[in-house]
């Protein structure tokens, strides 16, 4: 066990957000996530639409107030006062989808990437003039010669690069964690490498850690360390990229990944149905209405557990392999059982 | 009834009039569909696809020119008579349109928007015959017939992408052209409707032309692929070998941007093109893909490369196949 | 990617305001190939000269009422050339110092609801909650009273001054104004941009001040050039009913005064159609400029 060091981290514990649907009913966006992002590792936070990653992602910067539940920064919970929120923005940033309406089509590039700057004041702290801080910034994202790119306007620009003007926007206020949305999935197939190998570099380079929000577990195997996969509000397993994805263990994170194009390795489960409403989410395991091990009878001993116990939120473990089902609970405890007997 | 190959497009042009002077948006593509065949068409944004496939109904835009031949079964699309483009249109063959989610009018029930091509195409079918095909339909797209009644708002992404795929088929076409079917859709509905498409053509026959920017999907799909850039065809093929095993170095880096989960070289590499996908207005002289190539040299500056055979069953557009390896820094590129 | 070769090397504000100046010039191109702006332009440029050279081209003292010498309501003359008021003073000096105040009030009048309009609609729009409906309310509130009614009662109890004038059309109009600014901000404030500046750590009024307000600009210039015709054409029916400064001429005062005596019946036609031919063709100018504004300011609200 590795002596616990001070290292920042976010944490999100049983954060619950909903809203009203103007039909009147509750949605829950968010029922019970929990997750964990340390500075120097890149977290991937997969799901399909619904599954509340967005969610989770706006809640940890304080864009979306939760019902329940709490954030807590470098061990501190979460200030929601105006200069509370301000100080958290300023150690982590989040990035938005879609590249072409996050940046003020009347502002210059120079002007969004120093918007940080003078938000928080920095140039005063740093000894250096605002353009050397914004020329860094604009090359810490790849974009060379940045002094080339500081009077050009968004629409100007490729989507690459306004994607990397975003990034270099968050990296102004030199943060300790960045989450991105969606990094890619906007831009060209060729290249979204770039984009992911920038994410990459920032990692070994600054030590920032990169939460990134996707649907793409092809995204995740490229360069997450560690993967936690939300299904309809919560998380369903988490663990070491390598692990979850070679050796899934919930019956939704084996479905997902059978049915990515060209995987030989597994047969496809395609799931029937689409992801519930989040009006109304299902009683016992939430998704035991789409679970293959239930409707093929693999799960029959736990079957009512499946149908009306709710699973406990999962805990945020950060380094071990955790997983919310009834049929992985019972055999890990009846593995247990046959360890101790033996 | 015929034996003819059921799609031929051979050295097809087509090149757009702007106000900033001529777009050319394909550059000579050739490509055939047979019967029961899948083919896709890989590429990105500016590569001319959507426009290829706009070709094959003629429902590009008036300001296009166009030279080369779309044979629909033997018949070139180009100069058909209007009668006969009437009776291709939809019933010969059918387009699923990029952004289905958009494609579909809001204040029109779903009944009535597939039974608008059924009504066009015979006016005088009657309306027990109309809700039967309907139902048919749906049934064939794994809806429940009972979703006639509803509006587009109504549905999710997945079901109204496969209602797209249901007026697509309303007219019995023989060969359906799909625009990006699945590009906006989550991985687990995106399986759904590829297994709908894929029973398609088992069942009925049907040729299919997939078009889109995930070589990945199109691996899994498709009979055959091939890769356009910049307006041409860099590479054609079989699919599983395409995407596994690429000759040019276009389809390597597009095939490459969906890393294998479960291939350990795929972790932390991730690997991708400099620059962006060129503007048709401003190709370079010599090969239109070396500004971004990594196996670029200076024979590619000379000329555009000629689509030739490669290996057994292969062709591709590139002078340096084959070729060794020159140890060098490679060419400054435009970032 | 070029880098952009500059021999001194200038700070990037100096660089920034060179780029203003160059699209304010390629506005001003697309402004230039609407005739019917161009049109406006060219007869608002026309008033406001005459406007301000009124002490060159008529003497003041033909105001005056005590040294009028000219005959009664005569019809024009080459020495009066639009004929003579009740009191004998040139009409036509009568008009060119009346367009003086009727532009004046204009103007002033729609400066006074620009701001309450543009700061209530701002607000109202940008504040979720109790405060933006509060606002909301207030503004929908004041669009309901009857414009005429009110303005009659203000300038009654206010009295008969220029500035109260000014301030009676300032305060009921800028309701229309607020519900055209409030519609444009909710629509920026969903902005993925408003946002991205919440996420780096600014402020609402942060956000307000350098997102929602930029964006918000070219509806708000191209309102105000229409409200300033509505302004004008307020100033000239209040005087007409009789609330206008008496000891001031503007248009709307000739008319009163044309009404008074009569000189719709006895024919003195060079009384009431000059005041009213001026009203109209301002009024003109502005909506036609007004027009081609928003044509040329659009391309930019659609989130280029």
């Amino acid at each position: 066990m590795t002596p616990p060091q001070r290292s920042a981290e976010l944490v999100a514990s049983g954060l619950r957000v909903e809203f009203t649907t103007r039909a009147g009913r509750v949605a829950k966006a968010l029922d019970g996530a929990d997750l964990v992002v340390r500075a120097g590792e890149v977290v991937a936070l997969v799901g399909e639409s619904g599954s509340g990653k967005t969610t989770l992602a706006r809640s940890l910067v304080g864009l979306t107030k939760p019902a329940a539940g709490e954030v807590t920064w470098d061990g501190k919970p979460m200030n929601r006062s105006a200069r509370g929120l301000k100080s958290l923005r300023r150690q982590v940033q989040l990035v938005l989808q879609d590249p072409s309406g996050a940046l003020n089509p009347r502002q210059t590039v120079y002007e969004s990437v120093a918007e940080g700057l003078r938000v928080h004041k920095l140039v005063a702290r740093s000894g250096k003039t605002e353009d050397e801080l914004v020329a860094a910034a604009l090359s810490s994202a790849g974009l060379r010669p940045p002094e080339g790119l500081f009077l050009r306007y968004p629409h100007e620009l490729s989507g690459g690069q306004r994607q990397r003007v975003l990034i270099a926007g968050a990296l102004a206020v030199q943060p300790q964690l960045l989450i991105a949305d969606e990094p890619v999935s906007s831009l060209d197939a060729s290249i979204r490498g770039e984009i992911l190998a920038l994410l990459l570099r920032l990692r070994e380079e600054l030590g920032l850690g990169v939460l990134v929000v996707t649907h793409d577990l092809g995204l995740a195997w490229n360069i997450a360390d560690r993967i936690a996969v939300m299904y309809l509000g919560r998380v369903v397993e988490s663990g070491p990229t390598e692990e979850v994805l070679t050796s899934p263990q919930h019956p939704y994170t084996q479905a997902l990944l059978s049915v990515v194009p060209e995987m030989e390795r597994l047969e496809p489960i395609v799931l029937r149905g689409e992801i519930p409403d989040p009006t109304r989410i299902p009683r016992g395991c939430r998704f035991h209405p789409r679970c293959p091990a239930l409707a093929s009878g693999e799960a029959d001993e736990v079957a009512d557990a499946c149908r009306r116990t709710s699973l406990p939120i999962l805990p945020s473990d950060p380094d071990g392999h955790r997983c919310a089902c009834h049929l992985v609970a019972s055999r890990a405890r009846a593995d247990a059982a046959d360890e101790v007997s033996a | 009834m015929s034996t003819a190959t059921l799609l031929a497009i051979r050295d097809l042009h087509v090149s757009y009039a702007t106000g900033e002077g001529p777009l050319p948006a394909v550059r000579g593509v050739d490509l055939t569909v047979e019967r029961g065949q899948i083919v896709g068409v890989a590429g990105e944004s500016g590569c001319g696809k959507s426009t290829l496939a706009s070709t094959v109904l003629r429902l590009q835009p008036p300001s296009a020119t166009v030279s080369g031949e779309v044979l629909f079964d033997g018949h070139d699309v180009m100069t058909m008579r209007w009668g006969e483009l009437r009776a291709v249109r939809w019933a010969g063959a059918s387009i699923v349109f990029q952004g289905a989610l958009h494609s579909l009018n809001p204040v029109h029930r779903i009944g009535a928007q597939i039974a608008e091509p059924l009504l066009v195409h015979d006016p005088s079918l009657g309306r027990r015959s109309i809700d039967e095909r309907i139902e048919a339909l749906l049934d064939q797209v794994g809806l429940d017939p009972a979703r006639a009644r509803s509006y587009p708002h109504q549905l999710s992404g997945g079901q109204k992408q496969r209602v797209m795929i249901a007026m697509a088929l309303a007219c019995d076409p023989e060969l359906v052209v799909a625009d990006e079917p699945t590009t906006a859709l989550d991985v687990m509905v995106q399986a759904q409707v590829l297994g709908v498409l894929s029973g398609l053509v088992r069942e009925r026959g049907v040729g299919m032309m997939m078009i889109s920017h995930d070589l990945s999907v199109l691996a899994e799909l498709c009979d055959r692929i091939t890769v356009m850039y910049a307006g041409r065809v860099v590479e054609e093929g079989p699919a599983g070998k395409v995407f596994s095993a690429p000759i040019h170095p276009y389809s390597g880096a597009l095939s490459a941007a969906f890393p294998r989960v479960g291939d350990p070289a795929a972790r932390f590499s991730p690997a991708g093109l400099p620059g962006d996908p060129p503007d048709p207005r401003n190709l370079s002289a010599g090969c239109s893909f070396a500004p971004r190539c990594p196996r670029a040299a200076e024979i590619c500056l000379r000329a555009e490369p000629v689509l030739t055979t490669h290996l057994d069953d292969r062709m591709a557009a590139c002078v340096r196949i084959g070729q060794p390896d020159p140890l060098r820094e490679p060419t400054e590129v435009a970032g | 990617m070029t880098a952009e070769v500059t021999a001194p090397r200038l700070s990037p504000r100096q660089l920034a305001r060179r780029r203003r100046v160059a699209s304010w010039k390629r506005g001003w191109t697309r402004f230039h190939a609407h005739r019917s702006g161009m049109v406006g332009l060219a007869v608002l440029v026309v008033f406001i000269a005459i406007a301000l050279a009124a002490p060159l081209l008529a003497d003041s003292s033909g105001l005056d009422v005590t040294q009028a010498d000219g005959p009664i309501l005569h019809a024009p003359t080459a020495g009066y050339p639009l004929g003579t008021d009740e009191n004998g003073r040139s009409v036509l000096t009568l008009l060119i110092w009346g367009s003086r105040i009727s532009l004046l009030v204009g103007l002033m009048a729609t400066l006074i609801s620009m701001v309450i309009g543009t700061l209530i609609g701002l607000v109202s729009g940008f504040f979720p909650g109790w405060v933006g409906r509060i606002f909301f309310r207030l503004t929908e509130w004041f669009l309901v009273i009857p414009y005429l009614p009110l303005a009659i009662a203000l300038a009654t109890v206010l009295g008969r001054s220029l500035v109260n004038i000014i301030i009676v059309i300032g305060v009921t109009s800028w309701p229309g104004t607020a519900l055209l600014i409030r519609s444009q901000t909710l629509s920026i404030r969903e902005r993925a941009y408003v946002e991205r500046a919440e996420a780096i750590g600014a402020g609402r009024w942060h956000q307000m001040g350098r997102h929602v307000l930029p964006n918000v600009m070219p509806m708000i210039f191209a309102n105000t050039t229409l409200t300033v015709a509505g302004a004008i054409l307020a100033e000239t029916t209040l005087s007409f009913l009789g609330l206008g400064d008496p000891t001031r001429t503007s248009w709307g005062t000739m008319l009163d005064s044309a009404f008074e005596v009569g000189a719709i019946t006895t024919g003195c036609w060079w009384y009431i159609v000059p005041p009213g031919v001026c009203v109209v063709l301002v009024v003109l100018a502005f909506t036609l400029i007004g027009n081609a504004l928003e044509e040329v300011l659009n391309p930019r609200l659609r989130g280029r």
